[in-house]
């Protein structure tokens, strides 16, 4: 019954997505890139040469939330919303290509070839979640990877930064105690997570509180598995793939920059799609 | 305080082109360091300050988390280093090529097993060669800075050679590519060193 709820609210928040070419103040110009994944053992330094064409993705602005709802064997690659230097100088170039281009497809290839034939490949993604306790490893740490970082992408902008506004202000505003308050727990969440993983921002849909947690790897609050189960609304990558070319051991200065270019206006529409059974 | 941060057997530049000197440095200075001083810190006026490592670990179960993570970054480094030499590479001799034979078929098998477990640990982590305590060898990977000494491992045993496969190891030089630096790992391997690790776990 609980799970059912569950997704039936997922299915809303997808649809939500639906309208971001709307929610997007930046003008997205698609990033070229190749038809065919490349290998994941290619040099990034090839990466300028080697572009042939458009690519065979749907671009971010056009994903529907009836896109996660979909059959999880039918989900593509989105593009990035913005070009691979845009978030200079928080996230670098060469970061955010080679975290899109290669660890970000690969773990939606290798998502996609973790249920091929099997009875997942019919289930929505947000369904597999609620169920990741019996699925393959590859499943989760895939099927985590890939989704987890559709949202990133999609909550950073390169004119993101400052603060929420409306209902979502003032519910932090509730929960936290204000704007910094807030900042300063999410920060921690992030900086305490060891090894790699993810600091959230979600909602809980049974009584629409929000909470701040972390995940290890590729897992999220989505998951049946979670500590805290919710519908995650902002998300903060701490691999050290994340940052490391930039920062190195400085975790805390990676996470310091990202407040500069988080997308409050997706992250708003997240909240407000996000139904309540109270 | 019987706790001490090693100094690197060679020069950070010396294991180039396998690893990179800015790569070694940071590795050594700013993730290592900070492991040591967050254990001191964690163990600081707690009946750990008078042990060893080895007996922390034997009930890390029950120790507070930053005495694992940290205990666990301070000794699975400073034997990362003491494997690895500007010499290294090659095959091992003696009686632990004779226990590889044995155990894994040839030296070959033993390195690809050891290559899927230090490309399969998923996020961050550490591929293992331990002894075990029926004296046998064994392969294996941990997460995070987790090792088989540690009571919570599921492959317990005493380990004597270890590869860092945290993405603070390779990034700068291999970004997503972990197979190339695992490869690259084998010419640095100090096989002497690992011979004696050997001999002192089988006593
Ligand atoms: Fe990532
Ligand atoms: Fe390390």
């Amino acid at each position: 019954m609980k799970h059912r709820i569950l997704i039936i609210f997922l299915v809303a928040i997808a649809a939500s997505f639906s309208n971001f070419s709307n929610a997007q103040d930046v003008k997205v110009k698609p990033v070229k890139s190749k038809t065919t994944p490349k290998p994941a053992d290619k040099p990034a330094s090839d990466l300028k040469t080697d572009v042939q064409g458009k690519p065979q993705i749907v671009p971010v602005t056009d994903l529907k939330i009836s896109t996660w709802s979909a059959p999880a064997g039918e989900l593509t690659f989105p593009e990035l919303p913005y070009k691979y230097d845009q978030l200079e100088p928080v996230i670098d170039q060469l970061t955010v290509e080679i975290h899109y281009d290669r660890h970000h497809r690969a773990y939606y290839d290798n998502f996609k070839k973790a249920i091929a034939k099997s009875e997942f490949e019919s289930m929505s993604i947000l369904d597999i979640f609620t169920k990741i306790a019996s699925a393959p490893v590859a499943i989760r740490n895939n099927g985590g990877g890939f989704y987890n970082h559709v949202l990133y992408w999609e909550n950073l902008s390169a004119k993101g930064g400052g603060e929420p506004t409306g209902e979502l202000a003032d519910l932090i505003k509730k929960h936290f105690g204000g704007f910094n308050e807030f900042v300063e727990k999410f920060n921690d969440a992030a900086k305490s997570r060891f090894g790699s993983g993810w600091a959230w921002l979600s909602v809980d849909p049974s009584n629409g509180e929000l909470f701040i947690s972390s995940t290890a790897n590729q897992d999220n609050p989505l998951m049946g598995t979670s500590e805290r189960k919710g519908i995650p609304i902002l998300a903060l990558d701490v691999w050290e793939h994340a940052y490391y070319l930039k920062y190195q051991n400085k975790r805390a200065d990676y996470i310091s920059g990202f407040w500069k270019i988080v997308n409050w206006p997706v992250v708003e529409k997240r909240f407000k799609q996000v139904k309540i059974n109270k | 305080m019987n706790f001490e941060f090693p100094a690197l057997p060679y020069a950070y530049d010396a294991l180039e082109p396998h690893i990179d000197k800015l790569t070694m440095e940071i590795h050594h200075t700013k993730h290592h360091k900070a492991y040591f001083d967050k254990f001191v810190a964690a163990i600081q006026g707690t009946e750990s300050e008078s042990k060893s490592l080895e007996e922390i670990f034997s009930t890390i179960s029950k120790a507070p988390l930053a005495v694992r993570n940290n205990g666990g970054g301070l000794y699975n480094h400073s034997l990362f280093w003491q494997i690895l030499s500007p010499n290294g590479g090659g095959l091992p001799t003696g009686k632990l090529a004779e226990a590889i034979d044995l155990k894994f078929g040839s030296f070959e098998d033993f390195k690809t097993k050891f290559n899927d477990a230090a490309a399969n640990r998923f996020g961050s982590g550490w591929a293992w060669l331990s002894v075990k305590a029926d004296k046998s060898l064994c392969v294996c990977s941990s997460a995070n800075q987790d090792n088989p000494l540690m009571d919570v491992h599921d492959c317990p045993g005493k380990p004597i050679l270890g590869l860092d496969v945290w993405e603070h190891a390779y990034y700068l030089k291999y970004q997503n590519r972990r197979p190339d630096y695992i490869n690259a790992f084998w010419n640095l391997v100090n096989w002497e060193k690992v011979s004696d690790n050997y001999q002192e776990a089988m006593k």
